[in-house]
Order: C-alpha cells, then sequence, then structure tokens
C-alpha cells in the first residue's frame, strides 16, 4: 500500500477502470435473471438460428429516443422485417419467472418486448433460445465453476505450502516431490481420465460439483510450492523467533505472522487462477462432458459450433467466445495489477 | 573448464552426468508410477463402466457380462487389476481396448503419429519465430516494436485455447483460408505424391497456426525478459561500444548468456508434443490421439483413456528429462553438480 501515493495519475485511472469493469461485469452475471429477457431454457421451436434482432431509433416518423423492434418473420440467414408494425422497448417489464440469487421468486427483467413479438439481442440457437440470456446464465455457472474451483485449489495449496515450509522435514520433501508429480501432469487429459471414472449422467449439479472439485484438486502444485517459499523466508523473521520465544503456538504464529505475509501472493494465483479454471470448465464442456443441457455454460454453447456448417452460417453464437474473452483478458490485467502492487516491495 | 586439465574435466563431467541423470531418470520412473497409480485409483471409485449399457439390453443375459468381466479382468481387486496392467504396459500392450477389442498400444500409436507430426511442425515453427522476435523485442526495449509484441504476447497468454482456437477456426471457415476438417481431403486417393503432400500441409496450417501462436507467446515473453536482463551486462555494453552489428550481438553474445530459461521451456514444449494439442485436435478435427481418447471416456473405454494419459505422461516426462539433459550439457553449474543444480 505503501506504492499508492507514487501511483500517478494514469494508473490511477486505469485500476479505477479495471476495478469499475470487473464489477460491472459480475453485477451483470449475478443478476442474469434481471438483466435476461427470457428463461435461458426455454425453447423457440419457431425460430431457430434467428439472428439477432435489430434495434431500430429511426422510423418514417423521424428519430425516437426509446428503440424499437419491428415484426419479422425468420427467412433463412436473415429475417424479414414488417415495417407495419413496430414494437417499442420496454423497461421493467414482467416476464419468465425466475429466483434472483436463489432469495425470492420474481419475474421482473429489465428489458423486453410486448407479446407476442420477441427480442433475441444475440440472435437465437439451435433450439431458438435467447442467446443472450444463456451467455449471462452461463456466465454464473462458468464464473462460478471459476471461483469455486479456485478456492479448492488455493485452499489445499496454502495448507500443503504452509506444511511443507513451515515444518519441513520428510514432510517438506514427500509433498514438493507430489507437487512436481502434478505440475509434470498432462492436466488436460487427466481431466478428460478423471470425467471418464466419474459418472456420466448424474445430476447436473453434482457434475459441476464433482468437475469444480477435481479442476481445483489438479492445480494445487504451483501456489502450494509459492507458499512455501513465502513461508520459508517468513519463518526466518526476528519476530517469528521472538514470537516463539514467548511461546507463540504454532497455530498462532501461522495465523498472526506468516499467512498475513502470504496474502498479496495468494490474491495474485487468485486472479491468476479464476481464469484458467473457467477455461478449463469450459474446454471440458465443449467436449460434452462438464455442464449438461439444457443448464448454459460458456463451454457447452460453444460446443454447439463443433458443426462447422453452424459455425460458418451463425456467427452470434461465438458469444460465449467473446464472453470468456473479455473476461480472461479482465482477470489477467487484475493479475497484472495486484502483482505489481502487492508482490514487488 | 578449458583451465583444468583433461582429467579432471573427465572426472567432474563424468560423475556430475551420471548422478544427475540417475536422479533424473528416477524421478521420470517415479512421475509415470504415480500417475498410473491416480488413474487406477479413480477406476475404483468410478461408479459406470462400459458395460453399463449392455446391461440395460435385456437380450443380454447377466451371466455374460459376468463373463465378459471376467474375461476383461474387471471384477478383480484394484491392486490385481494394477499389477496386470504394469505387466501389460511392460509388454507394450498398456492394457486391452473394449471397444476396439485390440491392444491399447498400437491403437494409441497409429493416432499419435498424427499428434506428433501436428505437433512437431508447430513446435518448430514456434522456436524459429519466437526466440528472434523475443530477442528483437528486447533490444528494442520501450519502443513501439516491443510494446506491439508485449501486448500481444499478453493478450496470447490471457486469452483461453480454446476462443483462440475457435475464432481461428471460424475465420478460416467463413474466408476459406485453409481446409479444416481431418488430415486429408475426400478425393486423396485419385492423387499424385506431391498432391497429397501438399494437400497434408494445406491440412496442417490451421490447427498448427492455433498451436504456434498459443505457445509462441510464452516464449517470446521468456526470451524477452532473460534477454533483456543479459543486454544490462557490462560485457553486451562493451561489444557494442565496439561497433559489433546488432544481430551479430544479439545471436552470439546474448543468446548463448539468456539461454537457460528458453531451454527448460524447451523441455516443456517437447514433454507437451503429445498432450498440448488435445484441444486444438478436437476443434479443428485433427485425427490424432486427442478425439480417440475423448471417445473413449465418453464411451467408458477405460483402458484406452488411461494409455492416452499415460502415453502424454510419458512424453511429459521423456520431455523433462530431456531439457534436464541439455541444461546441464548448457551450464556448467549444474554439470559439476554444485550447489545449483537444482
Amino acid at each position: 500500500m505503501r506504492i499508492s501515493g507514487k501511483l500517478g495519475m494514469g494508473t490511477r485511472l486505469k485500476a479505477a477502470a479495471l476495478a469499475a469493469s470487473l464489477l460491472v461485469l459480475h453485477l451483470a452475471i449475478l443478476c442474469a435473471g434481471f438483466i435476461s429477457p427470457y428463461d435461458p431454457a426455454i425453447q423457440n421451436r419457431d425460430f431457430p438460428y434467428a439472428p439477432p434482432t435489430r434495434l431500430h431509433f429511426n422510423d418514417a416518423a423521424g428519430f425516437h429516443l426509446r428503440p424499437f423492434v419491428y415484426a419479422w418473420t425468420p427467412a433463412g440467414e436473415s429475417y424479414q422485417e414488417d415495417l407495419a408494425v413496430a414494437y417499442p422497448v420496454r423497461f421493467f417489464v414482467r416476464g419468465d419467472p425466475y429466483s434472483f440469487l436463489g432469495l425470492f421468486e420474481t419475474n421482473l427483467h429489465l428489458f423486453g418486448v410486448d407479446d407476442p413479438q420477441k427480442i433475441f439481442v444475440l440472435g437465437t440457437d439451435a433450439f431458438g433460445r435467447d442467446v443472450f440470456s444463456r451467455v449471462l446464465w452461463g456466465g454464473q455457472i462458468s464464473v462460478a465453476a471459476g471461483v469455486v474451483a479456485t478456492a479448492v485449489t488455493l485452499l489445499v495449496g496454502t495448507l500443503i505450502g504452509v506444511i511443507a515450509g513451515y515444518f519441513g522435514g520428510w514432510a517438506d520433501e514427500a509433498l514438493m516431490g507430489t507437487s512436481e508429480l502434478f505440475l509434470a501432469l498432462p492436466w488436460l487429459y487427466f481431466l478428460l481420465g478423471v470425467r471418464a471414472f466419474l459418472p456420466l449422467h448424474v445430476s447436473p449439479a453434482r457434475t459441476f460439483l464433482l468437475l469444480t472439485c477435481v479442476i481445483g484438486l489438479i492445480s494445487w502444485a504451483r501456489p502450494a510450492r509459492i507458499v512455501r517459499g513465502v513461508v520459508l523466508s517468513a519463518r526466518t523473521r526476528n519476530y517469528v523467533a521472538a514470537a516463539r520465544g514467548f511461546g507463540g503456538s504454532h497455530l498462532y504464529i501461522l495465523r498472526r505472522h506468516i499467512l498475513p505475509e502470504a496474502f498479496g501472493v495468494l490474491l495474485t494465483q487468485a486472479a491468476l487462477l479464476i481464469p484458467r479454471s473457467i477455461a478449463a470448465e469450459a474446454a471440458l464442456s465443449f467436449f460434452g462432458l462438464g455442464v449438461s443441457e439444457p443448464a448454459p455454460s460458456w463451454g457447452n454453447m460453444l460446443g454447439e459450433l463443433r458443426q462447422y456448417s453452424v459455425l460458418i452460417s451463425y456467427g452470434w453464437l461465438l458469444a460465449p467466445a467473446a464472453a470468456l474473452f473479455v473476461t480472461s483478458v479482465m482477470y489477467s490485467l487484475l493479475a497484472d495489477a495486484l502483482h505489481s502492487r502487492l508482490e514487488s516491495r | 573448464m578449458r583451465a583444468g586439465s583433461a582429467g579432471e574435466f573427465r572426472r567432474s563431467f563424468g560423475d556430475g552426468l551420471v548422478k544427475y541423470l540417475a536422479r533424473r531418470v528416477i524421478r521420470a520412473i517415479f512421475l509415470l508410477i504415480g500417475v498410473s497409480a491416480l488413474c487406477f485409483l479413480f477406476t475404483e471409485m468410478a461408479p459406470g463402466s462400459f458395460f453399463d449399457e449392455m446391461r440395460a439390453n435385456p437380450q443380454i443375459s447377466p451371466e455374460t457380462i459376468a463373463g465378459l468381466r471376467a474375461q476383461y479382468g474387471l471384477d478383480q481387486p484394484l491392486a490385481v487389476r494394477y499389477g496386470r496392467w504394469v505387466k501389460s504396459a511392460l509388454r507394450a500392450d498398456l492394457g486391452y481396448s473394449i471397444a476396439y477389442n485390440t491392444p491399447v498400444a498400437p491403437l494409441l500409436w497409429s493416432r499419435a503419429k498424427n499428434t506428433l507430426l501436428l505437433a512437431l511442425t508447430a513446435m518448430i515453427l514456434t522456436w524459429i519465430v519466437s526466440v528472434p522476435v523475443g530477442l528483437w523485442a528486447a533490444s528494442w526495449r520501450g519502443g513501439w516494436l516491443d510494446r506491439g509484441i508485449t501486448v500481444l504476447s499478453s493478450l496470447l497468454i490471457a486469452v483461453p485455447e480454446i476462443v483462440i482456437a475457435i475464432a481461428l477456426l471460424a475465420s478460416a471457415v467463413r474466408w476459406r483460408l485453409a481446409p479444416v476438417g481431418g488430415m486429408v481431403s475426400t478425393s486423396i486417393e485419385s492423387m499424385s505424391e506431391w498432391a497429397r503432400l501438399k494437400d497434408l500441409a494445406a491440412h496442417l496450417e490451421l490447427p498448427v497456426l492455433i498451436l504456434a501462436l498459443c505457445e509462441s507467446a510464452i516464449i517470446v515473453r521468456h526470451v524477452r525478459a532473460s534477454g533483456l536482463e543479459v543486454l544490462n551486462a557490462s560485457y553486451v555494453r562493451a561489444a557494442r561500444g565496439l561497433g559489433i552489428t546488432r544481430v551479430r550481438l544479439l545471436f552470439r553474445h546474448v543468446l548463448p548468456a539468456a539461454a537457460n530459461p528458453a531451454i527448460s521451456l524447451f523441455g516443456f514444449s517437447l514433454g507437451g508434443l503429445v498432450s498440448g494439442s488435445l484441444l486444438v485436435e478436437v476443434i479443428c478435427g485433427w485425427p490424432g490421439l486427442g478425439p480417440l481418447v475423448l471417445d473413449a471416456t465418453l464411451s467408458r473405454d477405460l483402458y484406452v483413456v488411461m494409455g492416452g494419459i499415460m502415453f502424454s505422461a510419458l512424453f511429459m516426462a521423456g520431455g523433462n528429462l530431456v531439457a534436464d539433459i541439455l541444461l546441464m550439457l548448457c551450464d556448467p553449474r549444474i554439470r559439476t553438480g554444485g550447489e545449483h543444480a537444482n
């Protein structure tokens, strides 16, 4: 924190912008039910692969502040608009029911249009499901997978790192030897293997939990080695020796003097690990081994693109890839910022 | 080294080499044992099996399934199965595929050849491009070229491989930049030798490009970082003062001194030859090890999955070993078995 005084105006502005955009991203994903106009699983069999609905501001009468859409019918890769019938976009409308953060049931949505018209901001998929809603809801699953897996990794990694670094001796040798094993694992193959040994058809919630735990458990080695290094250097500090001399217990010393030293490193690791876990989950779901339909995740939405014909014709189905891109870049910027701020003292 | 007598040289070199090598080989063997044991532990925890679908079929009696289970040794306890598998692995069979009804190793090898073709091409391209680019960026530190390269490589590292692969695939398909899917065209039978080669090269383009892009970003970053360190050294400044050309300076004086991290990375590249391209193979439809193992995963053909894991682990261990040996050959501190050996 000492450095913050030296930070230039530009750096601060950048940091603030980064924090704000991360906040917006996560709020949007958290409030997926409110922001998305439709239920992610509801199919509109009449509109498979409908392109993004065009928003209009101008009509014969001139400019309108409130955007509107024309009534439209699908026609191949594009669609036909009926310029005679316009539906204004309304805000705070009632629509499909959903549970807000699991707290209460509601059917309030940020925006929508009157029935029977539909508004598909990012088009629809093969079953006519709204891609925009699915990206938001899928984000909940993907980001939750990333955060949970990272929490597991850091928990296990810290525990092992502390044991190895603080107590040393044969425990250190054994644990660090094992960590070398895990570092050298061909992790994606291993993940496939682990998935092969887990039940194929179980409830989505259980699959999700199992998967995230496995993704988290596989990558404990690097944080463990980093934490071990921090603990090793912290252990030799004079104040630790003094605390020992005053009769402080191991647990007390770890909590009070040693773990706080590892805090910055762990935070940076978290920023690095979350996007990687999200990507791992996306890869598995892309293969059809992760989160299963109809629940959306960024990975299983991309899975549809494994058919080249779909990939050529329906560009809007790349939306989850864009979401992955934005999320990963933001987290990587966060990791850089945390690294230069917390670690390079 | 040059100062010491020949005998001293051989003694220190030989001793260090044998000890060092032995330690690394033992580590590699432990890695393989560890990975296989982990896999078997997981099979024990798995509730489903390949025969689940047969069990659902009323025409197949439970006795037949029990017989099949016994035939493949699946009714034995874990330790026995593991012992059998190790024996089979030592015979270079790696177990038996239930779905393909053949030993696993030949099956894997026929696919691994394609994977190696893809990965080796990508690796050669990656290294040929990224070492000069990294050094070049370092020598123009702070310039627009350096900044551009740094931003691009950070971006490529940050963005998940799956996104890069799908984006490139989408553009290749949309604008017909390169053929996608499989490794040969359907009309391959009617082609001459030369045309076949060209066809293969065309099919390699896209997956190689994806792999090379993802990997070169990391290598460029490391080469640049270690190049920067060396460029600050006084002997480099002295050489520069003598009016040496930039190319000679970079490749004759900077590169050897900055090579250590790059050599470790080279080992990782080698180690990842089989396992690194899984995602790209599946996305581009390249008939390598990846799609085979993925199908085996979906059909619960456990020994094929395990074989795939072991095969890639073998390469991992081998790659790390090669990197260690190369490092030792290049770095006298390691060669003499000093304190810096690890």
